[in-house]
């Protein structure tokens, strides 16, 4: 009987526990955001001044920009390369099918700092300025794998007879495309642009390479302070940001009741 | 012909190295119900995907109204189909499902609400124009799939077993109301189904399918009371197929099966005395041999008990399997007996022996 | 006429694709191969000259030392994150479906949240006489501060806590999916609970663990900023000393070659797995 409770008991307190544990780090950050010492480890009461503080820095609100517009523009320029990639490959068999699929996902198994690495040799071999243009296209290359999978797998589960019903109604397929695929799709789209955005807002290790030294995006700024002096001002920053992934992150839950299950399947990056 | 409305002319399609369609040809007149009946793999779906150009065809003509439409767009044709998943755009309303095809045309809003409004009606379903496809029963969504089509009236609609997924009580109903609809509108019907019961309901004409050829085109009596070959037999009309040699008894045709003579229908070209006849018989006309009458010699291999009737299965010394149907549940035979049976000459017809390729 | 214009209009949605993976995907892969075999200029830059020193240069004590030390703290990591992970979806896929939206949404959340928010907690708890110092202090459980931060438990720690969730997903999702009755029909047969999970329920979730281990192995040997921030400049991953050749060194030959034997280990894992779990894609992926 005590054997028989204590075994239905462990699986909780195992998912408690660590669910905690995983938490830990980022409710301490929460806490010494509103810390009034500026040495992390004393508490010397509440305080809203890093906040008032994180505002002044120009600095920061560039990085921010910086990091919003590269996300943006990557997981938009992901979402049409990646959609329109998806769609050729699932309703043609041509040859090279498989090839191309592998290429597509290639991003995803490489790790991260190889892909940095070699963005940072070819385009200085190109010639390209390092900057916003070597910033979006190298985020644009690891993001699209996270869109090409989901609209793939959407896709792939769609009933082909929506379009061929369409087809027979009089739309050609360009009306086929915008009126039915592209609706029926969306969703997939969506929840693949928003993981793209959140890996690309997150990115230190590829940009680290390619962002040469007039630009700074946001994670790259919290890098560099981290390895330097910290200031609690970060703590602050990193708050507000753990508030907006909050809010991503609960707005794409209700975006679709599958939104959860999407998203699990789609963990697969080696992004951390 | 002049009022031709479609017309098939030795369409052939293989999928690699399969052939499934080896020279498909007929001819529907306008407000003609033809039926495409064949188990699954025959052709039938392939042959209305064709007609409506979702699938091309190797060679051959489709031609509509005297047009030849072979190499025309789906789009451009005019002809609607139901398909057998409905295929009701999910994110969609009702009303605008039913107006996508009218939309396309470039018709005005208020033309098509009245259109949409008109249709509903015919099938039965005012007022659900606000619906979502997922709000709706099977047997509604049946419907709304029939009304998406004939609300841009085709010269021809395809239907490819639309009824396929309700229940057997919906079946009946629908088969009532699709028949009904049609003679209502007057729209040339292609019809695909594997349930024969359903073909012979409706059709006007039936195209029996197998192997992407058909094995006989014509009415349903023509189909059921004079198949051409052994499948049609026992596909359309689940009649016993027994197959042995052809005798003459005079100038009567007889089956020689087992040391036994039983004179048979000659057909059109009967085969000379010695050659391989085949006969159809359907069940009930299975009879057993008294004493006192000739019979062909069976053992009885099971007895069982289907839609009020009982079958009985026998086994004939060259090891055929004939069924005798018998209307009520107790028959004094067991399995294992041995009998005789007999039928009469004018229930045993000479049919063309089954294509095996 | 007809498969022309098919042709034409798949050109038109592959093409976008097409052209951005050739030039940015398979061109820097391919000049990366090309680069690992060419010589270091003398100050700045490459000279166009056929050489394999760049790979001799690998076995040199100094480098394959920080190879084998890499690899060893990757397979350090990847055995805890499993340990620690497996159970977790485990039981996750077998809690109620509303407790288990609630904990997967739990889940996601420190998975979109910053890395380095989340390492940058660790700092303020590793740090001498942080929080896990004075902790332990007050507990009497030490005297002297551990003084935790820029030690190899630390980075350990760091890079356990940062894969951890990728393990909890993809165990969940495969765990999710099985079909329990397998496991009823093994314990009908007289299974114990303990043989009944070693030869049904791991061997049936083993696609979603490989694809954990895959997810948790590959990037554990170039996370280089946990090693940085964590560490210090005390443990040097593989991907430190890429990181290194590149931005300080400039010696992009060497760090090319280190590239090459990183990616062509991380191949040969996903190759090993599409062999094992005879999977075409990664379990979880989609």
């Amino acid at each position: 009987m005590r054997k028989q409770k204590k075994q239905s008991r462990f699986p909780d307190l195992y998912l408690i526990v660590l669910t905690a544990l995983m938490y830990l780090p980022i409710v301490i950050v929460m806490v010494y955001s509103v810390n009034e010492s500026k040495i992390s480890s004393v508490w010397s009461g509440f305080s809203l001044k890093w906040y008032a503080q994180l505002f002044k820095d120009r600095a920061i609100g560039t990085a921010i920009l910086n990091s919003f517009l590269l996300g943006a523009i990557s997981s938009l320029a992901a979402a049409a390369i990646g959609t329109l990639g998806a769609i050729g490959t699932v309703r043609t068999g041509f040859r090279g099918r498989g090839f191309m699929e592998y290429i597509a996902t290639l991003p995803m198994m490489t790790p991260e700092i190889i892909l940095g690495m070699i963005f940072l040799a070819f385009f200085s071999l190109l010639g390209l300025p390092f900057g916003m243009t070597t910033l979006i296209i190298s985020h644009t290359a690891f993001c699209i794998p996270y869109v090409f999978m989901q609209v793939k797998a959407r896709l792939a589960g769609m009933d082909k007879s929506y379009e061929e019903a369409a087809r027979d109604l009089g739309a050609n397929r360009t009306r086929v495309f915008f009126d039915i695929t592209l609706p029926l799709i969306a969703p997939a789209i969506l929840s693949g642009m928003m993981l793209s955005f959140a890996m690309s807002f997150d990115d230190v290790i590829v940009s680290v390479f390619v962002t040469g030294v007039k630009v700074n995006t946001l994670p790259i700024l919290i890098y560099t302070q981290l390895k330097t002096g910290v200031t609690p001002k970060i703590n602050a920053l990193c708050t507000l940001m753990f508030a907006a992934t909050l809010i991503l992150v609960i707005l794409s839950s209700l975006i679709g009741r599958s939104g959860y299950k999407k998203k699990n399947g789609n963990t697969g990056g080696l992004q951390t | 012909m002049s009022d031709t409305i479609l017309g098939l002319r030795d369409i052939r399609k293989s999928f690699g190295d399969t052939e499934v369609l080896r020279g498909i040809s007929f001819a529907a007149r306008a407000g003609e119900f033809i039926t495409l009946l064949g188990s699954s793999g025959c052709g039938k779906t392939t042959t209305l995907r064709i007609i409506s150009g979702l699938e091309t065809c190797d060679s051959g003509q489709v031609l509509l109204e005297g047009r030849d439409v072979t190499d025309e767009v789906p789009e451009k044709r005019d002809v609607n189909t139901v398909f057998q998943s409905y295929a009701l755009f999910p994110h969609m309303t009702v009303a605008e499902n039913i107006g996508y095809g009218l939309k396309l045309k470039g018709k005005k809003k208020p033309e098509i609400r009245k259109a949409v409004a008109e249709v509903l009606e015919l099938v039965q379903l005012p007022g659900f124009e606000e619906r979502r496809p997922t709000e709706l029963s099977g047997g509604q969504r049946q419907r709304i799939a029939i009304a998406r089509a004939i609300v841009n009236a085709p010269k021809v609609l395809l239907l490819d077993e639309p009824l396929g997924a309700l229940d057997l009580q919906l079946r009946r109903q629908m088969q009532i109301e699709l028949k009904r609809l049609q003679k209502q509108l007057g729209i040339t019907f292609i019809y695909i189904t594997h349930d024969q019961e359903e073909a012979l309901n409706m059709s006007d004409r039936i195209g029996v399918m197998k192997n992407g050829v058909f094995q006989q085109f014509g009415t349903p009596s023509e189909i059921y009371d004079r198949p051409k070959n052994a499948y049609v037999a026992r596909f359309v009309g689940s009649a016993n197929v027994l197959r042995g040699r052809a005798a003459y008894e005079g100038d009567t045709l007889c089956l020689e099966s087992g040391g036994v003579r039983m004179p048979v229908l000659a057909n059109a070209a009967p085969p000379a005395a010695g050659e391989v006849l085949t006969v159809a018989v359907r069940s009930e006309y299975v009879d057993f041999a008294s004493e006192t009458e000739s019979g062909i010699p069976a053992v009885v291999k099971e007895k069982s008990f289907a839609a009020g009737m009982l079958r009985i299965a026998l086994e004939t010394g060259e090891g055929e399997e004939v069924i005798a149907s018998r209307h009520g549940i107790d028959f004094d035979l067991s399995p294992g007996e041995h009998v005789r049976f007999r039928f009469r000459k004018e229930h045993a017809l000479c049919v063309e022996a089954e294509d095996e390729t | 006429m007809k498969p022309k214009r098919r042709g034409w209009e798949n050109a038109v949605f592959l093409a976008p694709l097409y052209l951005f993976t050739l030039v940015f995907l398979i061109g820097p892969f391919v000049y990366m191969l090309v680069l690992s075999f060419m010589t270091r200029a003398e100050t700045w830059g490459v000279v166009q000259e056929f050489t394999l020193r760049n790979y001799a240069r690998i076995l040199e004590p100094l480098y394959y030392n920080t190879l084998i030390e890499s690899l060893k703290l990757a397979l350090l990591v990847t055995v805890l994150v499993s340990l620690l992970g497996y159970p977790f979806g485990y039981f996750m896929a077998k809690l109620p479906p509303k407790r288990r939206a609630l904990l997967l949404l739990l889940v996601m959340i420190p998975f979109w949240t910053s890395s380095l928010m989340r390492l940058y907690g660790w700092i303020i708890i590793f740090r001498a006489n942080g929080l896990l110092d004075k902790l332990l202090m007050a507990l009497h459980l030490i005297r002297k501060p551990l003084k935790m931060l820029y030690t190899y438990p630390a980075v350990a720690v760091g890079m356990v806590y940062a894969l951890l969730p990728f393990m909890m997903l993809s165990v969940y999702s495969s765990v999710e999916k099985m079909d329990w009755t397998l496991v009823e029909a093994a314990r009908d047969l007289g299974a114990s609970p303990a043989k009944a999970f070693l030869t049904v329920t791991l061997k049936l979730t083993m696609p979603g663990l490989m694809t954990g281990v895959i997810l948790t192995f590959v990037p554990s040997m170039g996370l280089f900023f946990v090693a940085d921030i964590l560490g210090g400049n005390k443990i040097v991953l593989l991907g430190s000393v890429i990181q290194e050749q590149l931005m300080k060194v400039h010696d992009w030959p060497f760090a090319a070659a280190l590239s090459v034997i990183m990616m062509a280990m991380t191949s040969i894992l996903i190759l090993l797995y599409r062999r094992i779990t005879g999977a075409k894609e990664m379990e979880g992926m989609i």
